[in-house]
């Protein structure tokens, strides 16, 4: 605060709307941004709440139905409305680059990498091809991009997702921009790969000095990457400051609201849950009178906080921290802690599932001309490589891991949609590993049922709510009188906690969560003993997350059903599972109790997800590994151990030749890995709370 | 979300105002509105002829007549009389009725046939696709005029066999459509949940599946409706579509065109009417595809 710098960017009581057929719409009201010079801001806030708009109004790229009502945008002091479309032209790319989540939508698929990171300096700074191509490897190698003159040479499909963003990064750098703005750039990719992008960016900043607006959803990453944070909600600002003071002391219900209902460490299904923010954000021209958050929020006062716009009020004049609330010198903050509700965990019941040297092996036909010269070839994915574990009833197993590593085909072949190629699946005690569903008793398809990942493609668009859970009842729960039906639907309805009335909704109508919910009643429908759970919120905000993670295992917890719970998301599995299986590609690397897992001995991939995964706790100490390269084909897995290729403990030539051996460490807890168990036993936890916390949570 | 939850039982909500609320979204293009009130018109004409005041299509009353000029009995001949001395609109009106309801027909039965064809191909893959992609492949081949010509010449000209000739003809294309449609939809969850709890393939291609091709296949059902007309419309002017003496647009402009010089009226006039009503059904498939776009 010493001398006045000039911001980069300066949004000033912003507004944008979009004119759609319901009229104006306002989907960013009175927005106020400040980026310094080599700040890295970041813009959280949940689906809808015009974060992304503020990225596209920034870049000048609302289209044609959107438009800047009010306010100004500066970039460098100049305000961006008056420029010339061709000024513009010249900004963006040069001054202002922009990361988009989808790196394959970026890229060109028709042009090598080289011609199109080429092209940035030729068109930008007009030097010469020699010394384009140049600083085009250069930057390649800056991003950490193995051998980048074979990279300049590929197509973008000829590299891995990861690898893809990384060019798109080293494109947004090569013209030396003053901002990057960044829009969820790893939400599309895996975690250990996200890791690494994040280094990378974190890199970035503190080498090229670039100021940056991270646009996420997880509040996690933007504490790993940036210096001051924007919460935002409804299109308004609903908190400004520091990251460390909005992570510690954050003064608006919405940001507390979002900080319980993601599960952190210490988050337990059993005595410290999660708590959802209730309702749902309201649509731009339903918003309510007074704050907007009020409906929502348990501090609601309608004396106070019912009547005109809600203003910021600064919370900490010394650090910027700001707050959209009038309440927040009046509520303890400390005290007003979500209330604890301790609950027994559910005893665990016989074995209901067991999974014994399950395989399922892929044939692909080779096409290739040489293929058919040679007569058939036929190459083989191992999509499940001996997979051993068993479910109890009223267990939740988790099945962690990342994409590829088979845990969707084994949920295919658990459901019959395919068959095994050798081993079992024993469901109470019948093998059903090589039973298509078509050939599976009625009895067998009632008890074992599913519940989707895409909110969006769960419900057939075509039919009513209603009709839709009604069909499984009739199916499944014996009954054919028509009333019947209809009351049982309804009491499913109550049981996910949705109103009656959806019974004659149209899927179209419903929110993410909502048809979520509506997957999981039907799921339920027919009272099966096992559900198979693929990702079931992954494509959620994280307060509706909440919600329908409590209630699955609420109804799990009443019904005492099996969950098989398929996820990449460690924080969730941990706050979830009862057991968990970390699997990679194809074989499980280490399964145990969630307790054995988190805690050493580590398999080094399990190592490596955990200190992976973004948490959202300035109190949190993780140990920090990045792992190298690329999640090989399941079309050739190395030899050896499958993580090899990746490992960061790997011994040697052993790791590369030798099958590793499975090892016990406590019954039910093995590892799949050459290192021997004393030196695995003596790791260090990965993820430590640090001193201070430890006090203050005993 | 507690505080939604209510035990009561909600009443279902109308059919009638939810169809009216689909109605309601023609309004949003002009081009659909224009469109839909061509055929309308049309249509309603056709449900009215036997109300309306009309001459009997097929009695010849006075030959030659101009539009407008007065008949024996002191009735005016709106549109003239044809060579025959037919009342022109009269045999307008009734032709309207034959056309529309042997396009509509027609076209149903080749969207039956081509939506099973896809949709079989499209769900259960493998042989069946083969079998049926080839089957309309080697239809598609085969040109159009060629096949009706084949099919009416052998069996002789009559209603059912312009039926079967149109769905030989659009059956393949409907059948394209369609497959591509399911190979979408076959990979949603939806159809992965009807699998899972073991419904049967064909509960999962009808109930499931092709009611969500419905968007693409109602504008393309719009199109075809028009190419039907202009079908029924060519085969009649060649004298192979529904059996004379009964009025029909095709068959009206070919007996009018050798005496075209004295009574062009009676060739102008259907000929307006053919381009009327495929004009119509073509504005309503724009309006309606612009209209499924917007969303």
């Amino acid at each position: 605060m010493a001398e006045p710098v000039q911001p980069i960017l300066e949004c000033e009581d912003l507004s944008i709307s979009y004119l759609t057929r319901q009229g104006e719409i306002p989907a960013v009201v009175d927005f106020n941004l400040r980026v310094m010079p080599g700040e890295a801001v970041g813009l959280v806030g949940e689906s809808g709440c015009g974060k992304s708009t503020v990225a596209l109004a920034i870049m000048r790229y609302l289209g044609r139905n959107g438009r800047i009502a009010k306010g100004a945008i500066r970039f460098m002091g100049r305000d961006m409305a008056g420029m010339s479309e061709e000024e513009l032209r010249q900004l963006r790319g040069s001054k202002i680059a922009m990361v988009y989540q989808e790196p394959m939508a970026s890229l060109n698929p028709s042009l090598t990498i080289g011609r199109q990171l080429v092209e940035v300096p030729l068109y930008h700074e007009k030097v010469s091809q020699a010394e384009a191509r140049q600083r085009a490897v250069r930057m390649l190698a800056a991003v950490k991009l193995p051998d980048p003159q074979r990279i300049m040479a590929a197509y973008p499909h000829q590299i891995s997702g990861g690898q893809q963003q990384r060019v798109v990064i080293a494109m947004a750098l090569l013209s030396n921009p003053s901002l990057l703005i960044l829009d969820e750039p790893t939400t599309a990719l895996d975690v250990t790969v996200e890791a690494g992008i994040v280094e990378l960016i974190k890199e970035i900043s503190a080498r090229f000095g670039t100021s940056m607006l991270y646009i996420s959803h997880n509040l996690g990453l933007i504490q790993e990457t940036c210096d001051r944070i924007t919460v935002m909600y409804s299109g308004e600002a609903a908190e400004v400051g520091s990251v460390r003071e909005v992570f510690e002391r954050m003064r608006h219900p919405y940001t507390r609201g979002l900080f319980s209902s993601i599960p952190l460490p210490g988050a337990d299904k059993n005595t410290r849950p999660l708590v959802p923010i209730p309702g749902q954000l309201p649509l731009p021209h339903e918003r309510p009178k007074g704050c907007w958050f009020g409906p929502r929020c348990a501090f609601f006062v309608e004396a106070k906080c019912g009547h005109g716009r809600v203003a910021m009020e600064t919370v900490d004049p010394l650090t910027g921290h700001a707050a959209r609330c009038r309440r927040w010198d009046e509520i303890d903050w400390e005290a007003a802690k979500p209330p604890v509700r301790a609950a027994e965990p559910a005893p665990l019941g016989p074995v209901v599932v067991e999974v014994d040297r399950l395989k399922k092996y892929y044939e692909l036909g080779s096409v290739s001309l040489l293929g058919l010269v040679r007569g058939r070839t036929v190459r083989t994915v191992k999509a499940n490589e001996q997979l051993d574990f068993a479910a109890r009833e009223a267990e939740t197993v988790a099945i962690v891991g990342e994409s590829g590593c088979g845990k969707s085909t084994f949920a295919k072949v658990v459901m019959g949609l395919e068959t095994a190629t050798d081993g079992e699946i024993r469901l109470n005690g019948t093998d059903i590993a090589k039973l298509p569903v078509q050939d599976r008793p009625p009895e067998t398809i009632r008890t074992l049922q599913m519940v989707f990942q895409n909110p969006f493609d769960t419900l057939n668009p075509s039919h009513t709510v209603g009709g839709q859970i009604a069909r499984v009842v009739r199916r499944f729960g014996g009954e054919s009188d028509p009333a019947r039906i209809r009351e049982r639907v309804f009491e499913l309805l109550d049981l996910v906690k949705l109103p009656r009335a959806f019974y004659w909704r149209r899927p179209r109508q419903l929110s993410g969560g909502q048809k979520q919910r509506v997957g999981i009643a039907r799921a339920f429908a027919g009272a099966p003993k096992v559900v198979v759970a693929d990702e079931p919120v992954s494509a959620l905000d994280v307060s509706v997350q909440a919600a329908v993670t409590q209630l699955l295992t609420e109804i799990q917890r009443e019904k005492r059903t099996t969950l098989l719970f398929i996820s990449h998301d460690l924080s969730l599995v941990r706050y979830l599972a009862d057991r968990v299986v970390v699997m990679y590609l194809g074989q499980i690397m280490e399964q145990g109790t969630t307790d054995e897992v988190f805690n050493p001995p580590y398999h080094p991939y399990t190592e490596a997800l955990l200190s992976a995964v973004p948490i959202a706790d300035t109190r949190i100490r993780k140990k920090h590994i990045v792992l190298e390269g690329e999640i090989p084909s399941a079309l050739r897995p190395p030899p050896g151990c499958p993580f090899q290729t990746r490992c960061h403990r790997k011994l040697g030539k052993i790791c590369e030749t030798e099958p590793p051996p499975r090892r016990e460490f406590a019954p039910g807890h093995t590892i799949l890995c050459h290192i021997a168990p004393e030196k695995l036993a003596a790791m260090d936890p990965v993820i430590v709370a640090a001193p201070e916390a430890r006090h203050a949570a005993e | 979300m507690a505080t939604l939850t209510r035990t009561d039982v909600p009443a279902a909500p109308s059919r009638l105002r939810s169809l009216f609320g689909a109605l309601g979204l023609l309004r949003e293009s002009p081009v659909a509105m224009i469109g839909a009130a061509i055929v309308l018109a049309w249509v309603i004409v056709a449900l009215i002829a036997p109300l309306l005041p009309l001459h009997d299509p097929n009695q010849a009353i006075a030959p030659f007549k101009f539009p407008g000029a007065v008949g024996p009995k002191g009735d005016v001949f709106w549109l003239g009389t044809d060579h025959k001395g037919r009342d022109v609109l009269s045999r307008l009106i009734w032709g309207s009725q034959r056309v529309l309801v042997w396009a509509t027909l027609a076209t149903a039965v080749a969207y039956v046939v081509g939506m099973l064809m896809g949709v079989v191909a499209g769900y259960r893959g493998g042989w069946w696709d083969e079998a049926i992609s080839f089957v309309a492949n080697v239809l598609l081949s085969f040109p159009v005029m060629v096949l009706y010509l084949v099919i009416i010449s052998r069996l002789g000209s009559s209603g059912a066999n312009i039926v079967l000739a149109v769905t030989f003809a659009s059956a393949p294309g409907i059948m394209r459509i369609v497959r591509g449609l399911v190979l979408d939809l076959k990979t949603r969850d939806y159809v992965h949940a009807a699998q899972t709890r073991g419904e049967s393939s064909w509960y999962i291609m009808l109930v499931e599946l092709l009611p969500n091709a419905r968007g693409p296949l109602i504008v393309d059902a719009c199109l075809r409706l028009g190419y039907t007309t202009i079908t029924i419309a060519t085969l009649g002017f060649l004298g192979l579509g529904l059996p004379p003496p009964d009025p029909d647009w095709g068959q009206m402009i070919a007996e009018a065109v050798p005496v075209g010089v004295f009574a062009a009226h009676a060739m102008v006039v259907p000929a307006l009417a053919v381009s009327s009503l495929v004009l119509g059904f073509n504005l309503l498939a724009d309006g309606l595809r612009e209209i499924s776009l917007k969303d």
